[in-house]
């Protein structure tokens, strides 16, 4: 069979399988979940398998690339059907920045720059969420914005997903009270630096188009002197290092942030020098931030993806290390 | 029409993971996609935000935009090559507003204050409360001491890296290899959550195999 053929056939039967089971989800099948035995099975097959391929690799046969991107799929995909979660171990930079929103006064004004777009949702949206629901159940005042033009709509998701939970529905929180959203604005750093001295210069109208002073919760809001925390989402320019050097440096602002993990390394250092009031790095820092306000949502569900396929890599690590000094590679590049 | 978007969204994410089998035409126009949809995004809100909401609804109160808009207008210039050179003009004010803008900034932020927080006694917590730091905080500023010196003995290029200079250069590249690990293990992280939230979407919100 030529390799046209076989490729036509995999198409086929991914796109048989998809409408399968599309269907099978319009017609109410529900959802799938492994029983903890199948999940053990499963786990003790991937491990058994990695072996296989480490005494192959021993042997001098070498695996095709494609090989280890199966291996990372069904290493992500697969954990997403099971039952089970693994041990969230909580950082004193998580409980810092819980212990700063839970410790504010009822009523205060918590400012939250949603700086990032849906490539970074899935370590950035779980952050948000919970920081969300902590503030509303806390009684603290929402105030959104985005320095990236995809923010607002992000926290507007957020903010869907909050008021999913009935106990935050009870409180009847209302738009232009209890939170608003100021939408986003062009201008990188220079609208922090604006902000400074006047946030209606910069968000004239919300993200409805409201103006600034019919908006309750924002009318006696000048600049971030009239607010009492904030915290920036980001996932890159402009972000956090903008928002610490600007509002957190020249205007006092007390400041958490919440980075992707690309992100985290380089604010650790802001972290240490005490210019950031609690820090959540990539997608751990989501999981950890549920854990330490007792939810457990998508950030705690997607980690043991994340575990599994970091295992999965550092086990190609060690096969990769034993393909190169079995080829003898170590010692060509030596010169031997 | 959320059929159609869940379909599209599904197509265009497969689109892309095929190049992990190899580069083929479904990839191709996936990214074509990715990348006009991109560009043409931007143009639109920058135009709106921008151009309109700025400068059109706003002269009127603040004539000085003028003198913004004529130097975009010249950074425009580049694609006459004639007088292509004109938009070096705007160019260069960009570059010595910035530069005079967050100079202070970064020193204050970035340098300043870092180095406030290397400086910190090291058997006590403050620097009126004598010797009571535990054994942790002890090791971790002993940490930050010996990393910051020798990894500065490191980027010292004006003296051979020999003796007991040399030897301090190579612990600092411990530290710089350590830095690099923990960059590398958390862009890894980073790189995983991207594919899962693509799985999370293919699996549950296209396919409804997960809740």
């Amino acid at each position: 069979m030529s390799t046209r053929a076989k490729e036509l056939i995999a198409l086929g039967a991914i796109t048989l399988f998809a409408l399968v089971f599309y269907f099978g989800k319009i017609w109410g099948w529900g959802t799938f979940e492994f029983p903890t035995w199948l999940s053990m099975v499963v786990i003790v097959l991937i491990g058994l398998s990695l072996l296989w391929v480490l005494i192959l690799t021993l042997k001098g046969q070498l695996i095709e690339r494609r090989v280890v991107f199966i291996y990372v799929a069904f290493a992500v995909a697969l954990p997403l059907f099971m039952s089970f979660s693994q041990k969230i171990t909580i950082s004193p930079e998580v409980y810092q920045l819980h212990n700063a929103l839970t410790e504010l006064p009822a009523g205060s004004k918590v400012l939250i720059s949603f700086d990032y777009d849906p490539p970074s949702a899935p370590e950035l949206q779980p952050m948000a969420e919970s920081i969300i629901r902590v503030c509303f159940e806390k009684d603290l005042k929402v105030i959104v914005m985005g320095l990236w033009p995809q923010g607002p709509q992000q926290a507007n998701l957020a903010l869907e997903k909050v008021f999913e939970d009935s106990a935050i529905l009870a409180k009847n929180l209302q738009y232009g009270r209890d939170y608003v959203n100021l939408g986003f604005q062009t201008g990188n750093e220079f609208v922090i630096q604006r902000m400074g001295s006047s946030f209606e210069s910069m968000f004239p109208s919300d993200y409805e188009g409201t103006p600034y002073r019919e908006i309750p919760l924002v009318r006696n809001v000048r600049n971030f002197s009239n607010v009492d925390f904030s915290v920036n989402l980001s996932a890159g320019f402009p972000g956090t290092v903008e928002w610490v050097q600007i509002a957190v440096d020249r205007y006092g602002l007390l400041m958490g942030a919440g980075n992707t993990a690309v992100q985290a390394p380089v604010m650790y250092a802001y972290l240490n020098a005490g210019q950031l009031e609690g820090l959540l790095g990539g997608m751990s820092g989501a999981a950890e931030f549920e854990a330490v306000a007792g939810y457990r949502a998508k950030g705690t569900k997607f980690m043991l993806s994340q575990s599994f396929a970091h295992v999965v890599v550092i086990a190609f690590i060690i096969i990769g290390n034993v393909a190169f000094f079995r080829s003898g590679r170590k010692s060509k590049l030596k010169g031997k | 029409m959320e059929h159609f978007a869940l379909w599209l969204s599904a197509f265009l994410t497969l689109g892309i993971l095929s190049f992990l089998y190899k580069d083929n035409p479904w990839y191709k126009l996936s990214e074509a996609i990715f990348v006009g949809i991109s560009a043409g995004f931007w143009v639109v809100t920058l135009f709106w935000d921008n151009l309109v909401g700025k400068f059109w609804d706003g002269w009127q109160d603040e004539p000085m935009l003028f003198v913004g808009a004529a130097l975009g207008f010249l950074m425009l210039l580049r694609l006459v090559p004639k007088i292509g050179w004109i938009s070096r003009w705007p160019l260069a004010f960009i570059v010595g507003a910035t530069s005079g803008l967050w100079l202070m900034n970064y020193l204050a932020s970035n340098i300043m204050v870092q180095v406030m927080a290397t400086i910190q006694p090291l058997f006590s917590t403050g620097y009126a409360s004598g010797f009571d730091a535990g054994w942790g905080a002890i090791i971790s500023s002993l940490v930050i001491v010996v990393g910051t010196f020798t990894g500065l003995v490191y980027f010292f290029f004006s003296k051979e890296h020999k003796g007991a200079f040399g030897g301090a250069a190579r612990v600092g590249i411990f530290f710089i290899m350590i830095t690099f690990g923990a960059s590398f293990g958390y862009t890894v992280m980073s790189r995983m959550s991207l594919l899962i939230g693509r799985m999370d979407f293919l699996l549950g919100d296209w396919l409804g195999m997960i809740g």
